[in-house]
Formats: C-alpha cells, structure tokens, sequence
C-alpha cells in the first residue's frame, strides 16, 4: 500500500490537486448562494477564498504552490473580460440611447469612490504610499495596479485593495439599490460596474442581463477614466 | 467551439499588442472588449458563432476571482495595522459610488428622456 505522504507529496507538486480544489470551492460557495435564495452577503467568491486559504494553512501549502493549478482558471479572466463584448454588442442601441446618462454616471460614480476613500484613510493617517494604492481601487485589476505604480503605490496592496472593494460591492449593490427605490436596471448595472469593476459585473450579470451589459461598459470607461483622474485626485488629497 | 475560443482569444492577443506598443492606459483585454463589440455589431454571424462560449464563460466569471481572492488572504499583513480605516474607507467609498452613480444616471435618464424601453 502506497504511503498517504507519497501521494501527498505526488499530487502538491502538480496543478491538478489545486485546480480540482478551487472548482470545488466555487462550487460549494455557489451551492450556499443558491441554498439561501441568492442572498447577497452569501457571496460565493467570499466562500471559495475562505474555504480555499483555510484549506492552504492547514496543509501549511505556499500560494504559489496553489496559484500552479488555480493559474489556469486565473488565465481565464483576460478571455472573460473579451466576452463581455456579447452584452455589450446585444445591448448597443439602448447603450447608444442612454450616452448622456452614462458620461453623467462615469464622472460622478469614479469621483465618488476616489474621492471619498481618500478622505476617509487620510482621515485615519494613511501615508502617501497608501493613498496611491488605495486611489485606483475601483478600476480592474490590471489598470489599478499600472495606475498605482506609477504614483508609488505597491502593487501586491493594490490588488488586495482592488478585490476587497470588488467583493465589497458585490454584496451591498442588491440592498443599497433596493433601499434607494432605483428600478432602471440601466443605472444599477452601470454604478456598479463603475464602482467595483469586474466582481460587480459578476454580480451584476447574475441578477440581470441588462445590468450585466452595463457594468461591464461601466468597467471598462471607468478604467480609462480611473487612469486619468487619479493622479490629479491624489494630489489633492496627499498629506 | 474550436472557432469562437480562437476568436476570442485572437481578440484579446490584438488587444494585449496594441495596448503594449501605444502604451495605452487600459489593458489589452479591455481593449480587447471594445473592439469585439464593434466586431459583433457589424458582423451578426459572428456574434451569434461565438455567443455560446461567451455564455458560458461569463455564466461563471465570479469563479474567475477566486484564485486572486486566494492571494489576498495570504497578504492581509500588507494592509499593516492600517485594517480599520482601509476598511471603512472602502466600505463607505464603495457605497457611496454605487449610490451615487446610479441616483445620477435615474436622474440624467429623466432629464434627458433617455427612458428604457
């Protein structure tokens, strides 16, 4: 009988142990989603990863051991982000109509979160390295972590930054937009998108295909957007 | 199958090129994104050859996050004793965002008559 270490040993060095195990986990979390009637705060990103770093501090296994396998699932985010061309594309015209709604959203939505987390961590004694991190948040992953180098921000701090507000947003959009009586799945999708990039269009494509559509043109102007404005955003904020 | 992933994966090696030689502010598969929907919007085959694996892609795209989410677990001491104030300062900026940008598109929509129909 072959030793449990020697398989051990056997499977931790290949990908498939940890792919395996990070399909299982979204399909727990997923399953936990659907047990409570989609309630948000049952995010099932939020499972997986719980699940998936308990798991990894008790067999006491390096993320990057555990990124070998969960690279290929990681990989598939850049082809995601090229397939929201679809609801984009479905939904043209009624994007064409609302131009003046989206431009207005775009501006107040991006300013809104940049402005306001620099304010609120200033106010905590966040130093200028912080901020720089902070700032660019709400842009996808990849444009946060560019815009945040670039202004002298860490990029690991950015990417935990960039995917708390992603979660954030993805469990409070549902309730907040609820309490705020807004039906237009328009506007819903849109702020979104703006405000929690990619993880928001997640959710968004979840609850509506509408929204769907328009969080990830949200997404991406923010982005364009996020890597203008925050440099200038900084400077004011800058202790 | 085949035709869409090539397709899709064909947009997003344009995008990457294009973004890296101009040295655009935005990612490739954003770029990427935009002219994909250009693509669809003048070729309707097209949308429709690769509308299935698009489907079925972005039906799990949360699943997507996960392997990231796993790497901030790993770097929450990055976060150094500054938790609470980060964590109010996304919290609130994140809803405030959310609100304010959808109160303005309702509003705007009104304003303007760019109802949904």
């Amino acid at each position: 009988m072959t030793d449990v270490a020697q398989i051990w040993s056997y499977l931790s060095q290949g990908p498939l142990l940890w792919l395996t195990a990070t399909l299982v986990a979204y399909g727990i979390g997923d399953a936990c989603f659907r047990a409570a009637n989609q309630l948000p705060l049952v995010n099932p990103v939020l499972i997986a990863v719980c699940l998936l770093g308990a798991l990894l501090w008790l067999t006491a296994t390096p993320y990057a051991t555990y990124f070998e396998g969960a690279q290929f699932v990681h990989f598939l985010l850049g082809p995601a982000t090229v397939c929201l061309a679809l609801p984009l594309a479905d939904n043209l015209p009624r994007l064409r109509r609302a131009l003046l709604p989206v431009i207005a959203a775009l501006l107040v939505g991006s300013l809104a979160a940049m402005a306001s987390a620099l304010a609120i961590a200033r106010v905590f004694g966040a130093d200028a390295a912080l901020l720089a991190a902070l700032a660019p948040k709400s842009a996808t992953a990849p444009v946060a972590i560019g815009i945040a180098e670039g202004m002298g921000g860490q990029p690991t701090l950015t990417a935990v930054l960039v995917i708390l507000t992603g979660i954030t947003g993805a469990i409070i959009a549902t309730p907040l937009l609820n309490l705020l009586g807004l039906k237009d799945w328009r506007a819903r999708g849109f702020a979104v998108g703006v405000a929690s990039h990619g993880i928001g269009t997640a959710r968004a494509l979840q609850v509506h295909p509408t929204a769907g559509a328009f969080a990830g043109l949200g997404m991406a102007l923010n982005a364009v957007l996020t890597a203008l404005l925050a440099p200038v955003l900084l400077g004011l904020f800058l202790p | 199958m085949l035709h869409a992933l090539t397709v899709i994966l064909a947009t997003q090696l344009v995008g990457e090129v294009a973004a890296r030689s101009l040295a655009l502010p935005v990612p490739g598969p954003v770029l990427g994104m935009v002219s994909l929907t250009l693509a669809f919007a003048t070729l309707p085959a097209l949308r429709e050859a690769v509308r299935p694996v698009a489907q079925g892609i972005l039906g799990h795209l949360s699943l997507l996050f996960v392997p990231a989410g796993v790497g901030v677990i790993g770097n929450l001491s990055a976060l150094k004793g500054m938790g609470l104030g980060l964590t109010l300062a996304i919290l609130c900026s994140t809803a405030l965002a959310i609100a304010a940008g959808a109160l303005t598109f309702a509003f705007v929509a009104r304003l303007t008559g760019a109802s949904d129909d």
